[in-house]
C-alpha cells in the first residue's frame, strides 16, 4: 500500500518540515474548562511538558475566620467551600467538635446523617459528571447531571429547609426528622434513578467519544496514587481498597451494607466507573436506612433538656424541629484537640481542631479532598496530551473552592 | 493484645527523644526536635505510613514559636490505615526553618507550600516553595500567625421597636 503520508509526499516530490511548537499556554482562570483556577501549560507540540497550578481564585480563609468566630457560628462557615457537598463538610467539623465537648449521638440522629450524606453523595457525584460531560464537550450529560441532581437536592431541602449549605447537623444530632413525605419522595428518586441510571449508561458510559476520551487516560498507577496521597473515587479507581466509612466507620455505615468499588486500570474511565457504582450503592443504603431507621431522639438529651418546654412543644411536637438551646451560643469546650475524617463525596475530608477552652478555636485545619488532588493534577497532567489535560480534570472531579477553602 | 499504634510509637521511643502518646486505638502523636524529624519520618515509612494527609501549623506568640504537626496515615497497610499519626514539632520565631519532608513523603508537597505561606516556615529542600494560594501582594505578611488580625464585622439583630 503506498496510502502512507510519507510514501504520497515522496512520489509527488513534496515534503513536510516539522516545526517544534513549544510555549506555555494560561488556561483560565475565567475558563470555562478550567473552573475558578489558571492552569500555566509548557507545552511541547501537544505534549505537556509541565503544569503549574495557580489556585486560590476562591480562598476564602475558613482557617483564619475559624479562630474568629465561635463553635456554632462556623458550623455555615465551613460549608461554603464546597456548596455541592456541604453536608459531609459539616458533619466532619460537627464531629470534631463533638470528641472535643464528649458527646453521644442518638441512633435516629445517626441514621439521619448516614442519610442526608448519602442523598448528597449522589447529588454531588452527578455534578461532577455533569462537569466531566460539558468538558469532553456532552452537553446532554451536563443537562441531565444537573437535572438528575434536582432530585436529590429536593429531598434535601425537604429534610433540612434548605437546598444547599443546610447547615443540617449539629453537635448532638441533627435539626430535623423525617416524615413520611420525605420517605415516599425518596422512594420515588431511588426508583427514577435506577431508571435514570441506565440510560446515562447507553448515552454516556458506554459511548465510545466518551469512553475514547477517557479510557487510558491520565493513567494514575496504584503505587502512584498513594505517593502523591490521592483520595476518594479517584484513589479507588488507582486499585487502593480505602474509603473511610469502612475504614474508620461513622454514623450509621457500621450497620448498613454496601460495597466499595474499586478499580485497577486507574485511568479516566475508572474513575467515572467508580463514581457511578457509588451511586448504585448509595440508593442501596438510602434503602436500607428507610426500612430500618430507629425510632427515638435525634438530639442527644443533653441538649435536648436544656429547650424550654413551650418551645418544644410547639417545635419538635409540632414539626419535629429541633431549636437550638442556649448552650450553644457561646459554649466554651475543654482545652483538647480532635482529629475526625469523613469520607465525602469527592474522597477523604480531614479536619483538625485545636482548643484553648475558649469559645473560639485556637486552631482549625481543614483537608478537602480537592485539596489533596491539587498534587494529583500537577502531576497527572504531565505528559499528557493538551486535548486531555480537561479529560483529567474532569475525571478527577477537581473543585476549586473546596481545595481554596 | 498489643495494638498497632502502641508497637509503632514504642518502635520510635525506642529510637528516638521523642514525646509519644496514644489517645486511642486510632489517634497517636510523636513529638520530636525538629533535627530528628527526617529520621523519625523515614522510620515511620518504613513502617508502613505512606502518606501526609495534613501538614498545617500552629502559632504560639508568647512561646515565640509555631508548632509544625503532619498527619500521617497508610494506604496500603489496613491495619495502619485505622491510624492518624500527628508528628510534631516545633520552630522558634528567630529562626522559622526546617527541613522538609518531601523527600521521604512526596505528599506534603501541597501542605508544606501552604505552611510556608501562611506562617512563614521555611521547608528547606522542597523543590517548589512558593506561595500557593494567596495574591502576590502577600509578601512578608502571614495569615495564621495569631499577629495578623482580620477585620470582623458585628452581628447586627433587628430589634422590634
Amino acid at each position: 500500500m503506498t496510502n502512507r503520508l510519507e510514501d504520497v509526499l515522496e512520489n509527488s516530490g513534496m515534503a513536510v518540515d516539522i516545526v517544534p511548537v513549544e510555549g506555555e499556554l494560561n488556561v483560565g482562570p475565567q475558563h470555562p474548562g478550567s473552573g475558578h483556577m489558571r492552569i500555566l501549560v509548557k507545552l511541547n507540540g501537544d505534549i505537556i511538558e509541565d503544569v503549574d497550578l495557580d489556585v486560590g481564585y476562591v480562598h476564602r480563609a475558613v482557617e483564619k475566620l475559624g479562630e474568629n468566630r465561635n463553635y456554632m457560628h462556623l458550623i455555615p462557615l465551613v460549608e461554603r467551600p464546597a456548596i455541592l457537598d456541604s453536608i459531609h463538610m459539616n458533619l466532619g467539623y460537627v464531629m470534631a467538635v463533638e470528641k472535643i465537648i464528649n458527646v453521644d449521638v442518638p441512633e435516629r440522629a445517626q441514621y439521619l446523617r448516614s442519610f442526608a450524606a448519602e442523598v448528597n453523595r449522589i447529588a454531588s457525584h452527578l455534578y461532577g459528571l455533569g462537569i466531566l460531560g460539558i468538558f469532553l464537550g456532552h452537553s446532554t450529560a451536563f443537562m441531565w447531571g444537573f437535572g438528575d441532581r434536582e432530585v436529590w437536592v429536593h429531598i434535601l431541602e425537604m429534610l433540612t429547609g434548605a437546598r444547599v449549605t443546610n447547615s443540617y447537623i449539629i453537635p448532638g444530632g441533627v435539626r430535623r426528622d423525617l416524615t413520611p413525605a420525605i420517605i415516599e419522595e425518596t422512594k420515588k428518586a431511588i426508583t427514577y434513578m435506577r431508571k435514570k441510571l441506565e440510560d446515562w449508561k447507553k448515552i454516556f458510559l458506554y459511548n465510545p467519544t466518551i469512553r475514547a476520551r477517557l479510557e487510558n487516560v491520565g493513567v494514575m498507577t496504584k503505587e502512584k496514587a498513594i505517593e502523591w496521597g490521592a483520595v476518594g473515587p479517584n484513589l479507588r479507581a488507582s486499585g487502593v481498597y480505602y474509603d473511610v466509612r469502612k475504614i474508620e466507620p461513622y454514623a450509621a455505615y457500621p450497620k448498613l451494607d454496601f460495597e466499595i468499588p474499586v478499580y485497577k486500570e486507574g485511568d479516566g474511565y475508572a474513575r467515572t466507573m467508580v463514581r457511578f457504582e457509588e451511586v448504585e450503592q448509595s440508593l442501596r443504603m438510602l434503602e436500607q436506612i428507610i426500612k430500618e431507621i430507629p425510632e427515638g431522639n435525634i438530639l442527644s438529651d443533653r441538649f435536648f433538656k436544656q429547650i424550654p418546654p413551650t418551645r418544644l412543644k410547639k417545635w419538635w411536637e409540632g414539626y419535629r424541629r429541633i431549636v437550638l438551646p442556649g448552650y450553644y451560643a457561646s459554649f466554651r469546650p475543654p482545652k483538647g484537640e480532635a482529629v475526625t475524617r469523613v469520607e465525602a463525596a469527592r474522597g477523604e475530608l480531614l479536619y483538625y481542631l485545636v482548643s484553648d477552652g475558649s469559645a473560639k478555636p485556637y486552631r482549625l485545619r481543614m483537608v478537602t479532598p480537592s485539596y489533596r488532588l491539587i498534587n494529583v493534577m500537577r502531576n497527572l497532567a504531565k505528559g499528557s496530551r493538551f486535548a486531555d489535560l480537561v479529560s483529567i480534570y474532569g475525571s478527577l472531579d477537581y473543585f476549586p473552592p473546596e481545595a481554596d477553602r | 493484645m498489643q495494638r498497632p499504634i502502641d508497637n509503632v510509637l514504642n518502635l520510635v521511643k525506642s529510637k528516638f527523644n521523642a514525646q509519644v502518646k496514644a489517645e486511642s486505638d486510632a489517634r497517636g502523636q510523636i513529638e520530636v526536635d525538629k533535627k530528628a524529624i527526617v529520621e523519625v519520618a523515614k522510620l515511620l515509612k518504613e513502617q508502613g505510613f505512606d502518606h501526609v494527609k495534613s501538614v498545617t501549623g500552629i502559632d504560639f506568640p508568647e512561646q515565640e514559636k509555631i508548632q509544625i504537626v503532619y498527619h500521617v496515615s497508610s494506604y496500603s497497610n489496613p491495619e495502619l490505615a485505622k491510624v492518624i499519626l500527628a508528628l510534631k514539632t516545633y520552630v522558634t520565631y528567630k529562626e522559622p526553618k526546617m527541613q522538609s519532608l518531601y523527600e521521604v513523603w512526596e505528599s506534603a508537597w501541597t501542605g508544606e507550600r501552604e505552611t510556608y505561606e501562611m506562617l512563614g516556615v521555611y521547608f528547606e529542600g522542597h523543590p517548589d516553595m512558593r506561595r500557593l494560594f494567596l495574591p502576590e501582594d502577600f509578601e512578608g505578611v502571614y495569615p495564621l500567625r495569631k499577629s495578623y488580625k482580620i477585620k470582623l464585622e458585628g452581628l447586627f439583630v433587628d430589634k422590634q421597636a
